[in-house]
């Protein structure tokens, strides 16, 4: 009787166990499932920004169409990246940013081109963007840091092991910097 | 180590609100006492009270708090492009909702945070500090703000605010009605009764003073403002913003009016003046600014 309570009880503990380490891990999953879909977010937004920049640009800066060419070239491409390759996605967007800072130190030649209201306020959306990008990776990276250690620790690595939960891939950061445009129109 | 800090706080914001009580019920037993003959009346009647302003209190500390500074909110990015989308950033890497932002308008740079907690949280900033900060040190002053938010410094802070304004209003308004009932009691029969009651009377005055201050300074050991300085740069991985914004802090001028009571809600103390005398820093309700470059810089 006694025994039969207890291995009842073992068992249920068991159960209980279980499901609390799937759906931690489950937890963690969605946390950077979720964080990446906020960097997709802001990809898909400077993406749209980038042909009202061209053609604010363009106007002034005629001798620099082979930059504006290449952010034109590297948008497009950057659509066409398969969604879930996130490593081949940030790679060509860390690309464009640096594009992207290039034409912005172009634009500083023409006074004309700074003044306007119309490109202050696309450089503020643009730079918002960029942080955006830069502080979504770093919760990308931080909730990915979460879910692999959680993988790898016991006990909860044999249940990722059972239900093939796959550690996933840090973001690198681009060398030069955290890939923000700093700008500043106050000196 | 943020977990600790965050027990901490939770902690003792029970304790400040549990030595409130027992003053307001100190203070209702005593007044009770002398003018109903009855300490227990007081002391229900206080506490009603008290229960009333505090849940009255802490459902409106963010309204209350940012009218004693002069704030209006503001509702959209377009009215402020880059603090909106800054804050925006801050929210994002420290997981925390968008706070409510407000504007203050004053030449002198500066900031806070209040409310509740994370979830019903504001910040504030004045125009000066909109106007001398580029983009990376507005990013170190928000994560300095934002930090306190997600640290729960916000809570334990806007109602160690809250409670130092009802003891001071309590201490006044117990002063002025000893006042009155000490001038009645001249015509009365059992004036050694009331005479001993206007001793405690005054007597209790004088260390509730005091008291009020040393709640409001104990709730802002100035150990959480370094604390919050290496929360902003947890967030922004960027030292050099804050450090940068910091020293133009260090050179600034004071701030044109300041709710007293709310200076140490500030990222750096609105009142500073330049000329120090010795012993200034014993009430220092912040610690030096140099002080905390040094450390940032150490990191």
């Amino acid at each position: 009787m006694i025994v039969t309570i207890v291995v009842i009880v073992i068992i249920v503990l068991l159960i209980a166990l279980y499901a609390g380490l799937y759906n931690g891990l489950v937890q963690l999953r969605t946390h950077a499932e979720e964080s990446w879909s906020q960097i997709d977010v802001q990809l898909q937004r400077r993406n749209d920004l980038i042909p009202n920049l061209v053609s604010t640009v363009k106007g002034y800066s005629k001798y620099e169409a082979s930059t504006l060419e290449k952010v034109t070239q590297l948008r497009s491409q950057l659509e066409n990246v398969p969604e879930d390759d996130h490593a081949q996605k940030m790679a060509v967007s860390n690309e464009l940013t640096g594009t992207l800072r290039s034409l912005f130190a172009v634009a500083e030649n023409y006074p004309d081109l700074k003044a306007s209201t119309q490109y202050q306020s696309l450089m503020e959306e643009l730079s918002n963007t960029e942080n955006k990008i830069a502080y979504s990776r770093q919760l990308y990276n931080s909730t990915v840091a979460n879910l692999d250690a959680k993988i790898q620790s016991f006990p909860s690595n044999i249940i990722a092991k059972i239900h093939h939960f796959k550690q996933m891939d840090y973001l690198q950061v681009p060398k030069e910097s955290k890939a923000v445009p700093k700008v500043s129109f106050d000196d | 180590m943020l977990y600790q800090q965050i027990a901490k706080n939770k902690r003792k914001t029970i304790f400040v609100l549990g030595g409130f009580f027992l003053l307001v019920a100190l203070i209702g037993a005593a007044i009770g006492y002398l003018f109903a003959g009855s300490a227990v009346g007081g002391i229900v009647i206080a506490g009603v009270l008290a229960v009333i302003y505090m849940s009255v209190m802490i459902s409106q500390s963010t309204e209350v708090v940012m009218n004693m500074n002069n704030a209006h909110e503001i509702h959209s990015a377009q009215e402020a492009p880059e603090l909106w989308h800054v804050v925006e950033d801050m929210a994002i890497v420290a997981q925390v909702p968008m706070p409510r932002v407000f504007i203050i308008d004053d030449p002198s740079p500066n900031a806070f945070a209040t409310g509740n907690d994370p979830q019903h949280s504001a910040v504030a900033a004045t125009t000066g500090l909109l106007q001398m900060m580029n983009r990376e040190e507005l990013e170190g002053v928000m994560g300095h703000e934002m930090s306190h938010v997600r640290n729960y410094d916000i809570r334990l802070q806007t109602i160690a605010l809250a409670l130092s304004a009802a003891i001071s209003a309590l201490v006044s308004f117990a002063g002025n009605f000893w006042w009155l009932g000490g001038s009645r009691s001249s015509d009365d029969d059992d004036n050694g009764a009331v005479g001993i009651f206007a001793v405690i009377g005054s007597i209790l005055l004088i260390i509730l003073a005091p008291l009020a201050a040393t709640i409001a300074q104990m709730a802002l050991s100035r150990n959480r403002e370094y604390l919050a300085d290496a929360g902003s740069v947890e967030l922004t991985r960027n030292p050099l913003g804050l450090i940068s914004a910091l020293k133009k802090l260090e050179t600034a001028q004071p701030m044109k009016q300041v709710a007293p009571s709310s200076s140490s809600l500030y990222i750096s103390d609105p009142e500073l003046n330049s000329h120090h005398k010795p012993f200034a820093h014993l009430f220092d309700t912040h610690p030096p600014l140099e002080e905390r470059i040094g450390r940032l810089e150490r990191m």
